[in-house]
């Protein structure tokens, strides 16, 4: 196992934004059974050590290709466009727009009722935006626009995420 | 068995011998030990035929100590200096205890982990554990007259680093290798089988005595994969007994202070909780000093007064789920754990919950202890074509304390194990040449809410430009879920770094003075086990010289059979002083001194045989 590969090539999967999840996670099972530590359990603490930076490696690549954002961001990156979210926090006015409705509506929303509706909204704007990317990446393999899609999905993550603690208080 | 193996000198006898490996269930209540035999797991059972050692420890004045029954036993008169739900110690200061207040210790508060003041000074949460778990190692040890490889130690999937360090402590002080320490609901999914043809989802209720553990597993091709986890490390059964107590008190204006008051009570109420199992109404008794308590309950009052107890379960099961993202409904098998499951109400609840009757045809109380051992059977390699594979996860979130005491996260709660984090910081002020590093674990944005674990500094950056430094910090999390934390800054290449332990584990002093403690009580138990095993020898001797006096003593003249009953009354004096080689020598001079004896019987008996019988018979 090359542990300087891409994920794509460590799981040899095709480098692109559209997986098939159920394979992926066969993939990374299948690769977990043949490096992790348990499997060497016996075989004393060099072995342990080898196998654990290798099952690191493959956890790595697995939380990266599972996670849509991240595989995202992931192929932006090889490609040359890194997300740069720390330094890069320009956004076209409407998609502000939006987000600040969202935040008034979180700030006003009393009930489960009221939070989910709203989560429902962000999950359609979401799936919306991962539509774009796969189209960005997959057909037109236009990078530099991918990323700012990516930049946007990470805005709504990150507000659903905001939403989801938001339950949580509302239900314990 | 032993004595009929032969093999040449410098040879072993067996050389694909199968290693001794074992799984234990540390629990609040009880552990137990359980090892695969003859291709099945099952637990080990002491000479009394019983699996469960009660985890409580009593430490006795001028040395000593008893362990499991006979410490709860003798435990009633003497609450103080008997140890008992120590996990829930584990790994916590005096702070993180809950009802403190009301159980019957002396607690000593140190920063990271509290003591127990007892008659042989001050105890260890860690060292308490360690008396348990080398009960169960001498246990395995004699059943398998052979020494142990390795031990597979199960903790609650909600365990913290702290807690699952201070475990992995305890078992190193008790003489264990430690193969692995497996979250509980993982272990119980094994024991139950659900690696084959049950493809799919999950879910592991286990609430034991002192833990509530919810843990969401999804099952592929053998794989075990922690989706989420959840729960409270000190909800249990436990807390059932005091609700219930509560309320017994309320209801009858009695009062208790004394630990010995407290204790009678804790006692009374947990053996009313499990008469309702059986029966709609039991009668709640309890002797106090100057009152006697009894009181009617009904199964439905006792339902009624630990509702919230219950509903806290069931927010954690909720919770879990969303973690997962998954609804009840997509979940397909429901696993019961703990003894706390037996609980009508709760099998009832869970059930009504998830929309199906849970799983419960195992045994709550084995089930992770069988688990563990048939992962420590695989781990000790002893299954080479086994399929086995666990990919657990973190159960909380790891990160660090930044400007102004929040926490950024750098290893978020649910992630797979192993796996390693890195995130660069840099320095806040021109010149700055140390950074200190403090690493926290909880799902809160501030680092007040959080548990903290270790702090430690990098020290040495050459001075720069505030914001030139790149400084890489990388959180490893090995296979056990226990984490290290290095920092190198990238420019100069200097470096630190860390096993998480000090602040919430033990300090390098505690440990060698703990050692030299178990090494001395080693000891202890060594020699107590050899004048047990002395005791039984002298006995036997005693009783078939009695049986050969009794039948064949015409044999003898007087002063014969004289002598014999004097070295027979010198073995039962030897019998009653502690000294093992003492009560050896006089049982070898018995036997020796009764040859001659033996010698008459034995022509005796032959003369019996031949008489009566003519030459061609023989």
């Amino acid at each position: 196992m090359n542990l300087q590969a891409t994920d794509f090539e460590l799981f040899g999967l095709a480098e692109r934004f559209a997986q098939d999840r159920a394979a992926l996670d066969a993939r990374w099972k299948d690769l977990q059974r043949q490096v992790h530590p348990d499997k060497f359990a016996d075989q004393g603490a060099a072995a342990q050590r080898v196998a654990m930076q290798k099952s690191v490696r493959v956890n790595e690549a697995y939380q990266r290709l599972k996670d849509p954002l991240k595989r995202a961001a992931y192929l932006c990156e090889l490609h040359g466009a890194p997300v740069n979210a720390e330094n890069n926090t320009a956004m076209p006015a409407s998609f502000l727009m939006q987000q600040m409705q969202w935040r008034e509506a979180l700030e006003e929303a009393h009930s489960s009722d009221e939070l989910d509706q709203l989560r429902g909204e962000c999950m359609q704007a979401k799936r919306q935006t991962l539509q774009d990317i796969e189209r960005l990446l997959d057909d037109t393999q236009d990078y530099a626009v991918a990323v700012a899609q990516v930049r946007a999905l990470m805005f709504i993550e990150r507000f659903v995420a905001d939403v989801d603690r938001r339950l949580d208080q509302i239900e314990s | 068995m032993a004595l009929l193996q032969i093999s040449e000198p410098g040879q072993t006898p067996n050389p694909h011998e199968r290693r001794v490996a074992v799984g234990i269930d540390l629990g609040t209540t009880h552990s137990l030990v359980a090892a695969v035999r003859h291709g099945v797991a099952e637990c080990l059972p002491d000479a009394q035929g019983q699996v469960i050692v009660p985890s409580v420890v009593r430490y006795l004045e001028g040395g000593g100590r008893q362990i499991g029954f006979e410490a709860i036993t003798a435990g009633v008169e003497d609450p103080q200096n008997t140890i008992a739900s120590v996990k829930r110690f584990m790994g916590r200061g005096l702070k993180d205890v809950a009802l403190a207040g009301r159980l019957p210790y002396q607690f000593v508060d140190h920063p990271g982990m509290l003591g127990i003041q007892t008659v042989q000074g001050e105890k260890s949460p860690v060292e308490v554990s360690a008396d348990i778990l080398a009960t169960l190692r001498y246990r395995a040890e004699d059943t398998f007259n052979a020494d142990l490889y390795g031990a597979v130690i199960t903790v609650p999937a909600y365990f913290d680093d702290a807690q699952r360090q201070a475990t992995k402590d305890a078992a190193q002080l008790a003489g264990l290798n430690v193969l692995r320490l497996i979250n509980e609901p993982t272990a119980a999914a094994i024991a139950y089988g659900l690696d084959n043809a049950s493809e799919g989802v999950y879910a592991i209720y286990d609430l034991g005595g002192g833990t509530f553990d919810i843990s969401i597993l999804r099952l592929t091709q053998g794989v075990f994969e922690v989706v989420a986890t959840g729960g409270d490390s000190a909800l249990g059964g436990d807390d059932y007994d005091h609700a219930l107590a509560d309320w017994v008190l309320a209801q009858t204006g009695v009062s208790a202070t004394s630990a010995a008051d407290k204790a009678a009570l804790k006692a009374a109420a947990r053996a009313c909780k499990e008469a309702l199992t059986d029966s709609e109404n039991v009668a709640f008794k309890a002797e106090l000093t100057g009152a006697e308590v009894v009181f009617d309950v009904k199964r439905s009052d006792f339902e009624a007064v630990t509702q919230k107890l219950t509903d806290r379960t069931l927010q954690a099961v909720r919770k879990a789920l969303r973690d997962a993202r998954l609804d009840a409904s997509e979940v397909k098998g429901v696993v019961m754990v703990g003894g706390s499951t037996r609980m009508p109400h709760i099998q009832r609840v869970v059930g009504e919950f998830f929309g199906q009757t849970p799983l419960t045809n195992l045994n709550p109380d084995e089930v992770v202890a069988l688990g563990a051992a048939i992962q420590a059977n695989q781990l000790a390699g002893n299954n080479p074509g086994g399929d086995l594979l666990l990919l657990d996860v973190i159960p909380l979130s790891l990160g660090l304390e930044t400007m102004g005491g929040l926490v950024e996260r750098i290893v978020a709660r649910n992630e797979t194990i192993p796996c390693a984090r890195a995130q660069d910081f840099t320095t806040y002020i021109d010149g700055q040449t140390a950074l200190a590093l403090h690493v926290v674990q909880g799902e809160r944005d501030l680092v007040a809410d959080c548990r903290s674990l270790a702090r430690f500094e990098l020290r040495g950056i050459p001075p720069m430009a505030a914001g030139a430094a790149r400084i890489r910090v990388t959180f490893t999390i090995d296979a056990d879920g226990l984490l290290s934390v290095a920092a190198r800054e990238q420019i100069s290449g200097v470096e630190a770094s860390i096993a998480v332990k000090p602040s919430y584990g033990l300090g390098d002093e505690q440990i060698t003075r703990m050692l030299a403690d178990s090494y001395a009580s080693a000891e202890a138990d060594l020699q107590a086990r050899a004048i047990a095993e002395a005791r039984v020898d002298a006995d036997r001797m005693i009783l078939a010289t009695q049986s050969a006096l009794d039948v064949d003593g015409d044999l003898l003249d007087a002063d014969q059979r004289a002598a014999i009953e004097q070295l027979m009354r010198q073995v039962r004096a030897a019998c009653d002083l502690d000294d093992a080689p003492a009560i050896e020598a006089i049982t070898t001079m018995l036997a020796k001194d009764t040859e001659a004896f033996a010698a008459l019987r034995m022509n005796r008996s032959i003369q019996q045989a031949l008489s009566g019988k003519n030459i061609e018979a023989i």
